[in-house]
């Protein structure tokens, strides 16, 4: 690799030394190793018959792959008590409504406070940007509180509303937009007598499609992801991660089904991302903190 | 607003003047109206409720009474196990935060020359474990305690140990295991802003450095690389420091609730016992603003200290 990057056509490489690309290339593969064996472990196990599942000494490879763990995944699936798709119905439908929910909601106040002037929209942002600081379960208890006062209780409010306005949605929303909206484009739009909400659906947001991207794909994997939550009791409304993690409970006989199930919950996110990758980046871009 | 506040009106007090400045910008808080109304109720609000219910003795059941300091004062003189979370979420924090952020940052410079697919790829390895959900219970099955687990297999089978470990059952190896497993998950938005920081330095900046007289790598991280990335260094630090400390949920799905002899007991765990299994929400509160306070002041710290690179 070391090689490839000294005669690499059309840029000037300064500063590189054979021993620097050499070492730095060496501990790219040690810690690459350590972050896509554990991966690679899931899959192969989810392709390993029975015989190799319990075989000692363990080996890392499947040698005879077979599905016979994702049809095993599937009939337990059929087992449960509540229909299995109900769960992936919970899990989508709280996961795409919360996520366009975001969208909107923070995209809307993140062009209010990027494009537009405004008392106390300064102190707004600062605060929404203090909360990247905290994890949520600091929040936790009192948010149930919160959640009993409003009656929201064992509904799918309890876990869409709040998915509405995160506080990473709305700051990386802003930051791009700060950077990648014209002034003067608005401006102008602004002159031709196009009103505020206007301006905001038809100019300003075509221009921020990566952040759109971004911010839904985080929103997405967050609410995907989502386990069994405080919020919900009724076994009808909980989500495909717990009803899956209910099967595994079932104990080791199930450690083949169990990684087929790893499987298809990593599959997910990790397709989004690929799909995306580049928008995302590109939305990092104006992620800086400049103070 | 500093631009406009340049010019000093006569006719009216300061006052009058962002009243009419709010009159008039009334769309945009209409636009900020709904999520801030959300973001209060299930962002701010819980925060200052945790802070007022803390010096209550409020279960849920009962009319809270006014405690003044005793829940603070139960937490740090008669509660032991707090004090073991306390010490657990530093190592943790002290250990997984600035691990995984210099991780994020190295591999980021390391593959920021790869050409464009190979990175893609690179960055997919990387940063697929953060995105995974619950995929790192495999490390339970990496590290099971049976002798089929794939470490203990491999040990027995070299004749290094002669009975199986209980990895996530020892009070000597649960600390040492969550903080790889956490950093293994740790890759994440830092790591990404990081990719973006790097990719959007100006070229030109390395040429003149050179001419310069940066001689290598180091010299060219240290004087052009940092410094011009130090906004992404600063949101990248903010975004490892805050999951440094929400690692909980991994200690809990490997290790069980509550680990063995309290070992990677945090205080989250602590939080969840008391908010969650004992309803004690008065208490469990103070523990949350302790949390918060602790989370604040790390990051503060953090970004001050940041502000010095390159300097």
């Amino acid at each position: 690799m070391a090689k490839k990057l000294r005669t690499r056509k059309h840029k000037v490489v300064l500063n590189r030394s054979a021993g620097g690309d050499a070492g730095i290339t060496f501990i790219l593969v040690l810690l690459g190793a350590f972050m896509f064996l554990p991966m690679l472990y899931v899959i192969m196990q989810s392709l390993k018959p029975l015989d190799e599942l319990w075989m000692f000494p363990p080996r890392f490879y499947v040698r005879n792959p077979t599905l016979t763990n994702f049809r095993d995944l599937f009939m337990l699936m059929n087992t449960s008590w509540v229909p299995f798709s109900r769960y992936i119905f919970n899990t989508l439908f709280t996961s795409i409504a919360g996520t366009f929910g975001n969208l909107f909601f923070s995209s809307l106040a993140a062009y209010a406070m990027a494009k537009i002037k405004f008392p106390g929209g300064k102190a707004m942002f600062k605060t929404v940007r203090t909360s990247l600081m905290f994890h949520s379960t600091v929040t936790a208890i009192t948010s149930f509180i919160i959640m009993s006062a409003l009656g929201w209780m064992d509904s799918y409010l309890a876990i869409i509303v709040p998915a509405w306005a995160t506080s990473l949605g709305l700051y990386l929303m802003k930051q791009f937009m700060e950077t990648n909206v014209s002034d003067a484009v608005l401006e102008s739009a602004r002159l031709d007598g196009a009103s505020e909400l206007r301006t905001f659906w038809v100019i300003a947001m075509p221009m921020v499609k990566p952040a759109w991207l971004t911010l839904i794909i985080y929103s997405f994997q967050g609410l995907w992801n989502q386990g069994s939550s405080i919020y919900i009791h009724s076994e009808q409304l909980k989500s495909f991660n717990y009803a899956i993690g209910q099967i595994l409970a079932g104990g080791i006989k199930r450690a083949g089904a169990s990684a087929a199930s790893m499987v298809i919950m990593m599959m997910v996110p990790i397709l989004v991302f690929v799909i995306s990758q580049s928008n995302i980046i590109e939305t990092m871009g104006s992620s800086g903190m400049k103070d | 607003m500093s631009k406009k506040k340049a010019v000093v009106r006569q006719d009216m007090t300061r006052w009058q003047w962002t009243w009419k400045e709010m009159k008039r910008n009334k769309v945009a808080y209409m636009m900020v109206a709904p999520y801030m109304l959300i973001f209060t109720l299930f962002t701010v609000v819980p925060v200052l409720l945790s802070v007022v219910i803390s010096f209550t003795d409020f279960n849920l059941l009962q009319m809270p009474n006014f405690v003044f300091m005793d829940n603070y004062i139960r937490l740090f003189l008669d509660d032991d196990i707090f004090l073991i979370a306390v010490k657990n979420t530093m190592i943790f924090a002290v250990i997984v935060g600035p691990l995984s952020y210099l991780m994020s940052l190295m591999v980021a410079w390391f593959i920021n020359e790869l050409p464009p697919k190979i990175r893609a790829l690179v960055t997919l390895i990387f940063y697929a474990p953060s995105i995974s959900g619950q995929v790192y219970l495999i490390w339970g099955t990496l590290f099971s305690g049976d002798s089929y687990g794939w470490v203990n297999g491999i040990l027995l089978d070299l004749g290094l140990i002669t009975t199986e470990i209980q990895w996530f059952q020892d009070a000597d190896y649960v600390m040492p295991l969550c903080i790889i497993v956490a950093l293994w998950t740790s890759l994440g938005t830092s790591f990404l802003s990081f990719i973006a920081g790097l990719q959007g330095i100006d070229r030109s900046m390395f040429e003149a450095g050179a001419v310069d007289g940066v001689r290598n790598r180091w010299q060219e991280l240290w004087y052009i690389t940092l410094p011009s990335m130090k906004p992404q260094l600063m949101f990248g630090a903010i975004m490892a420091i805050t999951s440094s400390f929400g690692f909980g949920g991994v200690v809990t799905a490997l290790c069980g609730f509550p680990s063995v002899d309290y070992a990677a007991h945090t205080i989250m765990h602590h939080l969840d016992d008391y908010g969650g299994a004992r309803y004690e929400v008065g208490y469990s509160s103070s523990i949350a603003v302790i949390l918060f306070a602790i989370m604040i002041g790390a990051n503060m710290l953090v970004k001050k200290v940041l502000s010095k690179v390159g300097q």
